[in-house]
């Protein structure tokens, strides 16, 4: 016999200022089932789920229907007070009728009599419910971190500093990402490279960190705590077990002239190459689309020189299976080229660059170590022009969002380019100086008024090349627009943020939400900024948005927390809310005929078949199987199922279409 | 590729200008219908398009006017309008565009003209003309390649680009592969699209001759032996008002201003009195500009 | 929050006239930069937009006073290169169509301007063509520049450049019509 308890929420005023809370608790009473009916001030505080506790034990309650807010607020609250009372969490419901009625209609009769109708729905659907168990499933305590910058890199050593094992999945033949690629860092000017590569280094020899370089995550299947991680290990054609980095095999490969990515296009590379002299590993790769031998069949010189031997064409790409409990992601960005910049000369003017690049030319380990030089000539420019916000804050390109770094880091810039060309002038077309960071203004101050940078605010129209000088063609708008040309030696686009080629795809394949522009998306803008809305995947650092070093860094460290959390526990708890395939007695077994429909449009792979076998093992029918540990509880299957064999624990078909007949037999 | 000279019939719409001022590029047109078996086929009563003045006094003039022709040549069954002077091709391709995308606006023109607006047409400016008609068809039939030209394209060939849909903004590139097509080098330089000074050549020389001027002493400083334009407008402030760009620039340009449809006919060997070039203020000597070799007929690239 | 523009303001009604958005501006300078007469407009195409933001009723009448808006070429380099697509031209067509409208004599140079526009359409009403000659004539008559191209008039005659007699089309009760229809509010 049922024996139901109401409960009816004031909610200060939300509920009880439109609707007559007492009323509807004296109406509840009246239901067949119910035997226990009240109303309270704040059903959610301390003394309200007393009330609930000790009505549970009073009354033996066997089922509890809190008429309050949303359950999206409070379910998990009174779920666990009923089950501090000993009645099974599943038995009890809330009846919405806060947002769904007290605030949004006026106060009248009706309104209080639609709160009684949707307490009575809930009542309707209790007396139907079944205890359930929430599901544990074990969690594997290995991290797989996609991305090895420095976001990557942060996360991967915090994980491994807690104890657990890490993966390091990397693309490029070396970690270290864009901050490799960076000379001196804002505020402080630190060298770039001297505080990251020790970091580099000690993930390369951390016991629980196994590193992966030029390889790619190719699919991500599973969920929270148990992922399986397929990756691509491209063949580097080199034996990093042999090789020992001389270096030598470099030097010799006829094929210099490929655009070289980590001087981003600033100077050539040969095909078999080490991407930068700091590189981790410290072992080159062979770039196959370029390299002779692999095109035309001639060479192997790399192979007669290499004093180990440790040149192996034949090596194949090798597809690792990773199992992991959770995923970092840490892709980062990259910014966009002068080829973007139709006004700007198509990227055909050599000595128009972009901040990556400037980065190169003033990184001593650059093509021109480190000395500022006209990419044209070689000579040293005397007048500099950088545009801030080129393609930023430009809904006209497609770009309305404003890409964060790039006010510091043309502050930065200018003074890079200052201490090297005492006699230079560098310029500023801005439209606002944006630095919100720890002395980040007192940086940008030091620019203007200590190392003469000079800004002008207005945009800059369009820049052409006359007799080898660039005319770069801008406004002052604090002088009412006045226009302004400069003669240019060189001209720096502080160029956008974009997300990093094949986020799109890498999105998708992990099943991860991205925005318009491919950033990924985080699960809320506010309080889940390094979480998404899939479970068990974190991200860290400018893959969710352009952010700074220390921003990547305390998002890593973010992700790494969570991560970190989830491992702290040896299984986790799964809500019971799935979909379950009907079991009868033999002979039928199940009324499932074996369609599999339901195996194809589940959003989750969560359904795969199931054979039943007869005493003497042989199979007697193949049915579906929802595993309760995939299914999200979406109902898809549920609705599809041509023979009505699924149903849904916590919303069986019987469960949803009480709380329906229980609204149309009243009215 | 020698394609086969098919007769073929196209709506025209000359434009004031052509019938006075630039008589020139009316000719040098004809002379190039009529060297590719084209009949042009004028809109019937046309008038003028209200250029520059009906915009900046009256709105509704401003639509009124090219809405009229646009009607003509709709009534006439035409369904293309070879529109060579750039300000009326710009005027009747967005009016056109914003009566076809805003039904109360249409409805208000309709009125105030006493006339449907008709179907839409396409609308070509000479440059398309040129690619879409006489390149497929020149053969063998350049005589006098072209040597070193810088292409000026002008403001309203190609701005307001999402309605034009025509080439692109910066640096357009489709009258300079016309130009190659007759063996030119054309110049890389920075003021394709720059204004000349417009209809400002009466009421403010001043400002033609300073804006004219840069376009002029670009394109020489940049080694083009001739400037080509398809406006005009262009044509008479480069070309007209050449002695007034002298005196403000204390120089003495003497590079020539030759429309496309001139220097097509250069390049079949025309008679210089086909394309109307004696009548230009700067002299035209095609020695200067074109390839003087041999005159051997170039197989088409 | 709808913000309903004001008619009392020119930012309001070029807003509900051309859909233009006065507000959209950022100041960004972007078109200043790239007009061909910026250096010599009292206020540039960024300036007028700042004008108009202000939404003041002196900034509007020294706006609508200015010799600017009667340079702007209409050449459309703003627009084409405005970050945020706004229509300066349009503002500008407005601004030029309103001045008139509410009485503003144009003096000096500016004055010149006007009138050619005045004559051009003066010639198009009354042969529903252009007609050099007469189109002069009235441009002289208006701006008293009478020695204006009396130089160049005999080099166009010679080159056959300037028909001496006007061309009538026959639609010219349409014509009629359209001028008289257009002139109303």
């Amino acid at each position: 016999m049922a024996r139901i308890g109401v409960f009816i929420c004031h909610c200060g005023e939300n509920i009880s200022a439109t609707v007559d809370c007492p009323k509807v608790a004296e109406t509840a009473y009246k239901i067949p089932g119910v035997v226990f009916s009240t109303d309270y001030k704040y059903m959610c505080s301390d003394p309200g789920q007393t009330k609930i506790k000790e009505a549970i034990k009073e009354h033996n309650l066997t089922g509890v229907v809190v008429s309050a807010c949303s359950p999206r607020m409070h379910e998990p609250t009174f779920r666990k007070a009923c089950a501090e009372a000993g009645l099974n969490p599943f038995l009890c419901e809330m009846a919405n009728i806060r947002e769904h009625c007290s605030w949004v209609h006026e106060k009248s009769e009706e309104t209080t009599e639609k709160a009684s109708d949707l307490v009575r729905t809930q009542v309707e659907k209790v007396k139907r419910n079944h205890a359930l168990e929430s599901i544990k499933v074990p969690v594997n305590k290995t991290a797989v971190v996609i991305g090895g910058g420095v976001a990557g890199i942060q996360a991967s050593l915090d994980i491994a500093n807690a104890g657990h094992k890490v993966v390091l999945v990397e693309r490029d033949p070396s970690i270290g990402g864009h901050m490799a690629q960076l000379s001196e860092t804002f505020p402080t000017l630190d060298c770039s490279q001297c505080i990251l590569t020790p970091r580099m280094v000690e993930v390369a020899q951390h016991p629980n960190i196994t590193m992966m370089t030029y390889s790619e995550v190719e699919s991500l299947d599973g969920f929270i705590g148990n992922f399986k991680v397929k990756v691509r290990k491209k063949a580097k054609s080199v034996d990093e077990k042999l090789c020992t980095g001389c270096g030598l095999c470099t030097t010799k490969c006829p094929t210099k002239k490929i655009p070289n990515e980590f001087e981003q296009g600033m100077a050539m590379r040969p095909a078999i190459y080490v991407p930068f002299p700091q590189a981790v590993p410290n072992k080159p790769v062979i770039d196959r689309v370029n390299c002779k031998f692999f095109t035309s069949g001639k060479c192997k010189v790399c192979q007669k020189l290499c004093p180990t031997g440790a040149i192996n064409y034949e090596q194949e790409d090798e597809l690792v299976e990773l199992e992991a409990g959770a995923v970092v992601l840490a892709t980062g960005f990259d910014v966009l080229k002068t080829t973007y910049f139709p006004e700007y000369g198509y990227g055909k003017y050599k000595d128009v660059i972009n901040g990556l690049q400037f980065e190169r030319m003033a990184s001593a380990s650059g093509p021109t170590h480190g000395e500022i030089r006209r990419p044209s000539d070689g000579t040293i420019p005397e007048k500099v022009v950088f545009l801030a916000c080129a393609g930023s804050r430009d809904p006209a390109k497609g770009i309305s969002y404003c890409s964060k770094i790039c006010c510091m880091y043309t502050a930065k810039h200018t003074m890079l380019y200052k201490h090297k060309v005492h006699s230079g002038t560098p310029y500023v077309f801005y439209m606002d100086i944006r630095a919100a960071g720890k002395s980040y203004d007192e940086f940008t101050r030091r620019a203007i008024e200590e190392d003469g940078a000079k800004y002008i605010r207005g945009r800059v129209s369009t820049i052409y090349e006359k007799d080898g000088k660039l005319i770069v063609k801008g406004a002052d708008t604090l002088l009412g627009g006045k226009p302004v040309e400069i003669e240019a030696d060189m001209v720096v686009l502080a160029t956008a943020g974009v997300a990093n080629h094949g986020a799109e795809s890498l999105a998708q394949k992990l099943h991860v939400s991205y925005d318009n522009h491919h950033f990924f998306a985080e699960a809320h803008p506010k309080l889940k900024p390094v979480e998404t809305n899939t479970a068990g995947i974190f991200l860290a650092g400018a893959c969710q948005a352009p952010k700074d070093i220390p921003e990547s860094v305390s998002a890593a460290s973010g992700a790494a927390a969570k991560v970190i959390g989830l491992f702290s526990k040896s299984e986790l708890t799964r809500e019971p809310v799935v979909a379950k395939v009907n079991r009868t007695p033999a002979p039928p077994f199940s009324s499932c005929m074996g369609c599999f429909m339901c195996k194809e449009i589940c959003p989750y792979q969560a359904i795969d078949k199931e054979e039943i076998k007869d005493r003497a093992g042989n199979v007697v029918k193949v049915v579906a199987h929802i595993n309760p540990g995939l299914c999200q509880g979406c109902g898809t299957c549920v609705a599809f199922c041509r023979s009505k064999s699924i149903d849904m624990e916590g919303y069986t078909n019987e469960q949803v279409f009480a709380e329906v007949e229980a609204l149309l037999n009243n009215s | 590729m020698n394609q086969e000279l098919m007769k073929r019939t196209i709506g025209y719409y000359p434009g004031c200008s052509l019938e006075g001022s630039s008589r020139e590029y009316k000719e040098s047109v004809s002379a190039l219908a009529d060297a590719f078996d084209i009949t042009l086929e004028q809109v019937p009563d046309w008038n003028c398009c209200g250029a520059s003045a009906a915009h900046n006094l009256n709105k509704k003039l401003a639509l009124a006017l090219p809405a009229r022709v646009l009607a003509k040549a709709s009534a006439a069954g035409m369904t293309e309008l070879l529109v060579p002077c750039a300000a009326c091709y710009n005027k009747l391709s967005v009016v056109q565009h914003e009566l076809q995308n805003d039904a109360a606006l249409l409805a208000e023109v309709e009125e105030v003209m006493g006339q449907k607006l008709g179907s839409p047409l396409r609308i070509l400016n000479i440059i398309q003309f040129v690619q879409e008609e006489i390149v497929p068809r020149l053969g063998n039939r350049v005589v006098q390649p072209f040597d070193k030209v810088a292409c000026y394209y002008g403001c309203l060939l190609v701005r307001p680009n999402d309605i034009l849909k025509f080439d692109r903004v910066e640096d357009p590139q489709l009258m300079d592969e016309v130009m190659q097509a007759l063996g030119a080098e054309t110049i890389d330089w920075p003021f394709k699209t720059e204004c000349c000074g417009a209809g400002l050549s009466v009421s403010r020389t001043d400002v033609v001759a300073n804006l004219s001027g840069k376009i002029v002493k670009e394109a020489s400083e940049r080694g083009a032996k001739a400037i080509i334009v398809a406006c005009p407008m262009c044509h008479s402030n480069l070309d007209m008002r050449r002695a007034e760009i002298n005196k403000r620039y204390g120089m003495k340009y003497n590079i020539p201003v030759i429309y496309l449809s001139q220097a097509i006919g250069i390049a079949l060997g025309l008679q210089e009195q086909q394309t109307g070039l004696h009548r230009h203020f700067v002299k035209v000597d095609h020695t200067e500009f074109c390839k003087m070799q041999q005159r051997q007929p170039v197989t088409e690239q | 929050m709808e913000n309903h523009p004001s008619t009392h303001t020119l930012s309001g009604q070029i807003e509900l006239r051309t859909g233009v958005k006065s507000a959209r501006c950022y100041q960004c300078g972007k078109c200043s930069a790239g007009c061909p007469l910026a250096h010599e407009m009292e206020f540039t195409p960024s300036a007028t937009m700042r004008m108009l933001q202000l939404e003041d009723e002196a900034a509007d009448k020294e706006l609508l006073r200015s010799p600017g808006i009667w340079l702007c070429l209409s050449c459309e380099m703003c627009i084409s290169r405005c970050p945020m697509s706004i229509d300066i031209p349009k503002v500008m067509d407005y601004l030029r169509q309103k001045s008139l409208e509410v009485g503003v004599q144009p003096a000096g140079k500016t004055k010149n301007i006007v009138s050619f526009h005045q004559s051009f359409l003066d010639m198009i009403r009354r042969t529903g063509r252009s007609y050099e000659i007469g189109l002069v004539v009235d441009y002289k008559m208006r701006s008293l520049n009478l020695f204006q191209d009396v130089s160049l008039a005999p080099q166009m005659l010679k080159r056959g450049k300037l028909p001496l007699l006007p061309e009538t089309i026959k639609g010219m009760k349409e014509i009629s019509r359209i001028f008289t229809k257009s002139a109303k509010k």
